[in-house]
């Protein structure tokens, strides 16, 4: 094989130039013709009885189109188990209830006329952490299920469990084991641009929703049933994806809000836009799913592992999301994050009076990771053994078929943590002591690091994992791809443009990327699981591939013509030039004659001469204005080779491809402030090849931070199921300032069959590890182990205060 | 008065209230005709120059800068991301200082100039030193944040025009980017500020 040309360099972005320009197009700067602006009027408890709704003050207001309520509009049901809707009727569950939607010509009329809405409520008792909500006699939260059947209790209907192993015996046979209790906050996916969307009906009753989503087909899958719902089951649904500012997960579920838009412009037959203020996002929009972790875990004196057993409560809210499936994830690290022979893992959901929560970054994989790999730090401890070695000791291997059935490609986790430690100065400094003096006597030091495994070759969690590519060579050489996933930021246009550009050997200028359009691409599960660039990659590639045969084919016929006219050309340009004798038509003939590199057409064997390479353009335009003439395209549509697992059971190779890395952090951490400080940070992953260098660093460089807040400082804070902190004054991100460390960041690149161009996903990954890392560099520093981010100030002087009495 | 960047996280104060200010005012201004200056009730003709160019919009006493910026004047680089003086998205240059375009007064524009993100390329639409930094150094992940950090930068650079690592942080504080992590921003900066200086001066 050639080398690669574009593939694993460091290059720009496509879409930058016209981000820097302010000229890319979110949904806050769509219009749309006689556009109105929904509101929503959200509930005012977090759990009552909704007496009566006035609303005929809002209706008086100048300007409003359309007042819905649960009264006069159909029921839309929605969510991951249908226990949504739009509009509530009979009571509310959380704060962020929807009780009715106004649309209005201006955005002043609509929220004034929400503020007009008047609603009585029977307040109830509500129930506001899991174990509350799964207490004997808790007030229920939802009385019957979709179908109208009475619940007994507040447990969520899924099941997720894991048992491998001989677990009794192994705990037995465990000379070290070492429990603890850790938990994970609910926190923002904070996307710089809010949530929003335009619902636009043409006058044939087809709907086209501008839509902030990650999901485009299956959230046309269920506008197509909201639709049905309200008796248009017949009509077309068209998603268009605007640029996108954020993701992060965030948009894996369909919303309220994109129901009430569709419920607003059908009664009012006009193009009606919802988008969040940053305030209702805070309030309104699902965060990060919390989980409460026990974990146990045990080795032989050896420091083998024998056990780990993983029991997860998560808090659910009031409805179901995709993000409820967080589990099915959770069970890639704890049955396959080192070897562990006997596994139990089991996972509970429970409805609580909070706000549900959804999916974010990860995926229930930092959740549990952030349990397994500071218990493993302590097990280290208790057993006498260093923490890097213990993990050395256990490290997976390339090849390997985990306790869930994971088999596992290709694993750079040994070459990670080697990197890491080596970067972090590990054996000189740990052979030193735990805790070296900080700059100031009241402050210490310490190191400390964890890993992670992650799906990295897609990961079905529904029917379908498939994703599917067009590419469109135009009379001008250029390539159109119509893609179905969705560039959050993360970079898919770019590695989509490079992956183009090298398999079908095009310059990168001259890939276009069209707009994700339901009405346009080729159907895509979504942009999740660290999918996008994987499946991007390998859809490009099949496609690629059928359309180089395509022209190489038309070539033995189109070519020789092409050259003998170029040669004529050339002779007339050229005079005195003696061109070399060479038989065109019988090097065309044979196999495997021609080759395509950066928009060139040429016989791999010929001499190089101007007129025996061939432009596209001109080849293109050759084989299309003539008789029979034909545009080339070619599309492929990949599912890949991953099981849908048996979740109830634990078992089934969920990707086809694992990710892996290892983070490391210095600390420094004020004794009498609890203040810590990250003073470096190290980040090792295994990608399995690099696509786009400078893109790559980009997704590290933003997890990291993302790792950094989850760590440090983030948590939507709620009191009663009232958001507390709903505005980044309160709700603290890391800033430039925070993020002032140096970091280091590393690549191992085994080169995964499994993978386009040997590459794995990576999006997910960056953030797992680096609370975990930051809190056993914390122990490490001061000797305390903490169990619940994030770690704040008070958190680490309690830790030390318990520890000193 | 100086106007001056408000609602910077650097400084925690009394916070103008934009709290649960709609953030599509402007677009409802653009989808209803743009607002003919003096002549609609209630609204006062604001005349500045925007990007180098007189303009002159009839605002209300409510409206942010932002709102007209991105409203009657289609400048929709400008972003709204939090409306509070928070995420420093809509940051934008009064004369040249960065001011929070979502707390500042529509009113107080009047006889300013005002720079956004559509202002700084060439004639021809080409992207300034800084905006091609940003694109070169892999600074813009989903850019919502772009337009308001490199305006920022903007401001930095033209009074540093060599800024330690520690002033590029101090200007960007406000600024938040939830994509990049800021170390290819940072990046982006420190390269634009180097090109100046071999180039000998700006563009
Ligand atoms: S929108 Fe102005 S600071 Fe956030
Ligand atoms: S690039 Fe997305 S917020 Fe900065």
């Amino acid at each position: 094989m050639t080398a690669r040309r574009y593939i694993g360099r460091a290059v720009p972005r496509p879409d930058a130039p016209d981000k820097a320009a302010g000229r890319a197009l979110y949904i806050h700067d769509l219009a749309r013709p006689g556009m109105l602006y929904g509101k929503v009027k959200f509930s005012e408890h977090a759990h009552a009885r909704i007496l009566r709704i006035d609303t005929s003050a809002a209706e008086r207001v100048r300007g409003v189109r359309a007042v819905l309520t649960a009264w006069n509009t159909p029921e839309l049901r929605f969510g991951f188990l249908r226990d949504n809707l739009a509009l509530k009727r009979d009571k509310v569950r959380q704060f962020r209830d929807e009780v009715a939607a106004v649309a209005a010509v201006d955005p002043d009329a609509a929220a004034e006329a929400v503020e007009r809405i008047r609603v009585e409520y029977e307040p109830l008792p509500g129930v506001f952490s899991p174990e509350e909500a799964l207490r004997e006699g808790a007030p229920l939260v939802h009385e019957t299920d979709p179908q109208g059947r009475p619940r007994r209790d507040n447990r969520v209907p899924l099941r997720f469990h894991h048992e491998s192993g001989d677990l009794a015996a192994a705990e037995r046979a465990s000379r070290y084991v070492v429990a603890g209790t850790f938990s994970t906050p609910r926190i923002q996916q904070s996307c710089m641009g809010t949530a929003g969307c335009i619902a636009e009906f043409d006058r044939r009753g087809h709907l086209t929703m501008w839509a902030k989503t990650q999901i485009p087909f299956l959230a046309q899958r269920d506008f197509a049933r909201a639709l049905a719902d309200i008796g248009l089951g017949d009509r077309d649904v068209r998603v268009v994806v605007p640029t996108l500012g954020g993701g992060f997960g965030s948009g894996l579920d369909t919303h309220a809000y994109e129901y009430l838009a569709i419920l607003l412009a059908w009664k009012t037959g006009r193009p009606v836009k919802i988008v969040y203020t940053r305030e209702e996002e805070f309030a309104c929009l699902s965060p990060r799913q919390c989980a409460v972790t026990r974990i146990a875990q045990g080795c032989d004196a050896e420091g083998r592992l024998t056990f780990r057993r993983v029991e997860v409560l998560q808090d659910n809210g009031a409805y179901t999301s995709w993000g409820a499936t967080y589990p099915s994830v959770m069970m890639v690290p704890v049955t396959s994050l080192y070897k562990v022979p006997a596994v139990y893992f089991d996972a509970q959901l429970a409805y609580t009076n909070n706000t549900y929560c959804q999916a974010m970054r990860g995926y229930g994989n930092p959740e549990v990771n952030w349990a397994i790999e500071s218990n493993l730090d302590d097990l280290a401890r208790a057993a006498g053994i260093d923490p890097l070695e213990l993990r050395l000791r256990n490290c997976n291997e390339p090849g390997e078929v985990t306790p869930m059935g994971l088999k596992v490609g290709t694993c750079g986790l040994r070459e990670c943590l080697e990197r890491t430690a080596a970067r972090l100065g590990w054996r000189e400094r740990r052979a030193a002591r735990d805790g070296t003096a900080g700059a100031e006597p009241a402050k210490r030091r310490g190191i400390g690091l964890a890993s992670l495994c992650h799906v990295g070759g897609s990961g079905r969690i529904y029917r379908s994992d498939a994703s599917g590519v067009v590419l469109r060579l135009d009379d001008f050489g250029f390539v159109h791809v119509l893609y179905g996933g969705v560039e959050m930021g993360q970079g898919l246009h770019s590695v989509l443009t490079l992956a183009v550009a090298e398999a079908l050997g095009v310059r990168p200028e001259k890939v276009v990327i069209g707009p994700t359009d339901t009405a346009n691409c080729p159907w895509d599960v979504g942009t999740h699981a660290s999918r996008g660039a994987f499946m991007a990659c390998t859809t490009v590639l099949r496609a690629a591939d059928a359309l180089r045969r395509r022209i190489f084919d038309l070539a033995r016929t189109v070519f020789p013509a092409e050259a003998e006219e170029a040669l004529r050309r050339h002779r007339k340009r050229n005079p005195d030039d003696r061109p070399p004798e060479f038989d065109v038509a019988a090097a065309a003939a044979r196999t495997g004659a021609f080759d395509l590199r950066d928009g060139v057409l040429f016989l791999r064997d010929a001499p190089p001469e101007p007129w025996l390479r061939l432009d596209l353009a001109r080849f293109l335009r050759a084989v299309h204005f003539r008789e029979g003439g034909e545009m080339l395209s070619a599309e492929a549509f990949v599912d890949p080779p991953t099981q849908l697992p048996d979740f109830e059971r634990g078992f089934g190779n969920l990707s086809a491809a694992y990710a892996y890395g290892t983070q490391g952090a210095e600390v420094e951490v004020d004794l009498e402030t609890g203040e810590v400080r990250v003073l470096r940070l190290v980040a090792v992953h295994d990608v399995g090849a690099v696509l786009n260098a400078q893109t790559l660093a980009g997704q590290m460089y933003g997890a990291l931070a993302q790792g950094l807040g989850y760590a440090l400082y983030e948590e939507v804070l709620s009191e009663g199921g009232r958001i507390l902190n709903p505005d980044f004054r309160d709700y603290k991100l890391p800033t430039a300032h925070e993020m002032g460390m140096p970091i280091e960041l590393e690549f191992v690149e085994p080169n995964e069959p499994a993978g386009p161009f040997g590459a794995k996903g990576v999006g997910e990954p960056g953030l797992v590890p680096t609370a975990p890392a930051i809190a056993n560099a914390i122990c490490d520093a001061v000797g305390v182990r903490l169990h619940d981010l994030p770690l704040r100030p008070e958190r680490v002087l309690e830790a030390l205060r318990k520890r000193g009495g | 008065m100086t106007p001056r960047k408000t609602g910077r996280r650097s400084a925690p104060g009394p916070r103008v209230s934009a709290r649960g200010r709609r953030p599509e005012s402007g677009a409802a201004a653009r989808a209803s005709g743009s607002r003919p200056a003096a002549s609609a009730p209630g609204t006062t003709p604001v005349r500045f120059v925007v990007n180098g160019a007189e303009a002159e919009v009839a605002a209300r006493p409510s409206d942010r800068l932002l709102d007209i910026l991105r409203g009657p004047l289609g400048l929709t680089g400008t972003k709204e991301g939090c409306g509070a003086g928070e995420c420093g998205a809509c940051t934008v240059l009064v004369d040249g200082r960065p001011v929070n375009a979502c707390l500042f007064p529509a009113l107080e524009a009047d006889g300013r100039a005002v720079t956004t993100i559509e202002g700084l390329g060439g004639p021809a639409g080409e992207l300034s030193d800084v905006q091609r930094a940003f694109v070169e150094c892999g600074a813009i992940q989903c850019g919502f944040c772009s337009p308001g950090m490199i305006l920022a930068a903007t401001a930095l650079l033209a009074e540093h025009p060599d800024p330690t690592d520690g002033q590029i942080r101090d200007a960007l504080v406000g600024n938040l980017c939830r994509c990049t992590g800021y170390v290819q921003i940072v990046e982006a900066v420190r390269a634009a500020a180097a090109r100046r200086r071999t180039a000998g001066g700006a563009r």
